[in-house]
């Protein structure tokens, strides 16, 4: 019998998969356009027997997540991209501490106050530390509802396998989307955290911190959680690729750019262009290798994002400055359609 | 050999208790922190909580007080610390965490934090040590300085017009619903730090019969940044500091205060 399918919005399956994946603790404030995890979270996570907490603020949120990721606990909070700025903070000390936890961006458009359509924008903020420090957080970009809900439960998967908070980047497009989705298996059994502070019964004190008092040994620390980061970059990248066996051209986007990308690139196949896609799933790591074994067998590579050239930096240290690169932006809160790719293979031909 | 060894006492009166860890601490000489560790660690062994007490940590002086216990503890961001715990708390209601926040923690940049630990109601207990000043980064002016006070920041003195005016924190919480017990104390003697021991007893029955949330305001003498002598720092929080700051309490729910005849 195949999997029974059902009718979801974008935000409802990150909250569902967050409760099959064992988060016992959800905090979070709201913020548009994401407030249907925290209004459904609010009702299933006390069904549940679960923790929930409307906080006063996203600082308080992601505090509330390294709090409870201290203490052994899975944990998550979602927010939209000002809400993401403040917890910024928040990363960098779980980080620091090595703990482990979720937080959601569904992105709206930046800078500023912006506007509450869907966006990119936090590519950089999300892949490249974002907050104080050298760290770097796992990424993945969901594309599809079914993704939200799969890859969140991934990511708690990988924050306790690396102890280190995974960031689920989606986007106010996918967010609203609506699309039928196969309900996962509850995850039942969990990683068990030794080091986490949950009384001293039975064994020596644990203490969670990322201070070092001595300016000798903070070096060591950072290493300790450079290495973490060069393992993620060797183990972990994630993408699809799509008829790039013969492409000469190679569309690059993830999240909801990518859907808009993969229309584009069907209607220019049906045209005889021969054109392929490659959708980074992991935005850190990011997909370099992938990229650059492409760069020596296609002619031009084609970045498709929701923000004003973010994505392309990467492709463009993946590829080298000789490769040809076109973008594709669209910024602020507007839509991407297959139209404006199919313009840019077009005027690439 | 001294011929000490063979000295048998009669009782022990006073000794380190068992939650307090065996090491140095980075506390200046005449410094209150050091009293507040102690305190607290006689108050979880009296109360045998060592195995589910944790202590939140803040930033500024008492950024490494997870370190002179012997139970569970960590770091929180600055003035993070009510958050922190009540995700604690509310994850496992069998712990029993605390924060410990100076000031300018506290009073300051962590304001909302505090004000929405109270108006929740969380079931936990906050140890607010108040000595008007930044003390770890050096003596800067702290939302709780006083008039006239000097500061690295204020080296004129604290003027209202371009510096405000101190918070009496303890007051201001006070007015919300969420607290079950709200009082402050003081170091300045013996008697007084006998007086702030049974507060911070009180505080933290008060979470073990889940009444709800508990805060000790506790003042403590600065004298490095206050550029006293340690016996002038201690006539100044006796003197100044408690005219600002009075001593009491300004809240106790009826289920709290029954708690007070066996402390």
């Amino acid at each position: 019998m195949p999997d029974k399918k059902i009718l979801m919005g974008g935000n409802i399956a990150i909250a569902e998969g967050a409760i099959l994946a064992g988060c016992h603790a959800y905090f979070g404030y709201p913020i548009t356009p994401q407030n249907e995890i925290l209004e459904h979270m609010s009702k299933r996570m006390s069904e549940e027997g679960r923790v929930f907490v409307q906080t006063e603020s996203e600082l308080a949120a992601i505090n509330m997540v390294y709090g409870a990721a201290a203490s052994g606990c899975r944990a998550m909070t979602s927010t939209s991209s000002p809400g993401f700025s403040l917890q910024q903070e928040g990363i960098s000390y779980m980080s620091g501490s090595e703990l482990p936890g979720v937080i959601v961006n569904v992105m709206r458009g930046g800078p500023g106050l912006g506007n509450i359509g869907g966006a990119q924008g936090d590519y950089f903020q999300a892949t490249k530390g974002g907050g104080h420090g050298d760290y770097k957080v796992i990424t993945l970009a969901p594309a599809s509802v079914q993704e939200m809900m799969d890859l969140t439960m991934l990511a708690f998967d990988l924050a306790d396998k690396y102890r280190n908070p995974v960031i689920v980047l989606a986007d106010g497009f996918l967010g609203q989307a609506m699309e039928p989705v196969v309900i996962r298996k509850a995850v039942t059994a969990l990683p068990e955290k030794k080091w986490a502070v949950s009384g001293t019964k039975g064994r020596q004190k644990n203490i969670i911190n990322s201070f070092e008092m001595d300016p000798a040994a903070f070096p060591g620390r950072v290493k300790v959680l450079l290495d973490k980061f060069d393992r993620m970059q060797k183990d972990e990248v994630r993408f699809e690729d799509i008829n790039l066996e013969d492409a000469s051209i190679a569309l690059i986007a993830y999240g909801s750019a990518s859907r808009a990308a993969l229309t584009a690139m069907n209607l220019a196949r049906s045209k005889g262009i021969k054109v392929g896609l490659l959708r980074p799933v992991t935005l850190f790591p990011f997909p370099y290798n992938a990229i650059k074994k492409l760069a020596n067998k296609i002619d031009r590579f084609i970045v498709a994002e929701l923000s004003a050239g973010q994505l392309i930096e990467d492709v463009r240290i993946a590829a080298g400055t000789e490769m040809k690169i076109d973008l594709v932006a669209r910024y602020g809160g507007a839509p991407m359609t297959a139209e404006d790719i199919i313009e840019a293979i077009e005027k690439a031909m | 050999m001294t011929g000490l060894e063979s000295l048998k006492t009669e009782s022990t009166l006073y000794s380190k208790p068992e939650s307090l860890a065996d090491r140095a601490t980075h506390y200046c000489a005449g410094c209150g922190h050091g009293i507040v560790q102690r305190l607290i660690a006689e108050v979880v062994d009296e109360l045998n909580i060592f195995d589910r007490a944790i202590c939140v940590s803040s930033i500024g002086c008492t950024v490494t007080s997870y370190n002179y216990f012997n139970f569970d503890g960590l770091e929180s961001a600055h003035g993070r610390a009510p958050a922190v715990a009540t995700a604690i708390k509310r994850c496992h209601p069998n712990l029993v965490p605390f924060t410990i926040q100076g000031d300018g923690d506290l009073a300051s940049i962590g304001v909302a934090e505090i004000v929405h630990v109270c108006a929740r109601g969380e079931n936990l207990t906050i140890i607010f040590v108040n000595n008007a000043i930044y003390g770890m980064t050096g003596g800067q002016m702290a939302p709780t300085t006083l008039i006239d006070m000097y500061s690295t920041s204020t080296p004129g003195g604290r003027k209202p017009d371009t510096s405000g005016y101190p918070i009496r924190m303890s007051e201001m919480l006070s007015t919300l619903d969420g607290p079950a017990y709200i009082s402050r104390v003081s170091l300045h003697n013996p008697a007084n730090i006998r007086r702030a021991k049974k507060a911070i007893k009180l505080a933290f029955k008060t979470q073990l019969a889940g009444l709800g949330l508990s805060l000790v305001e506790i003042l403590s003498p600065c004298p490095v940044n206050w550029k006293m002598d340690p016996v002038k720092a201690l006539e100044f929080v006796a003197g100044k500091m408690t005219q600002q700051y009075p001593l009491g309490e300004f809240k106790i729910s009826d289920a709290a205060a029954l708690l007070k005849k066996d402390l």
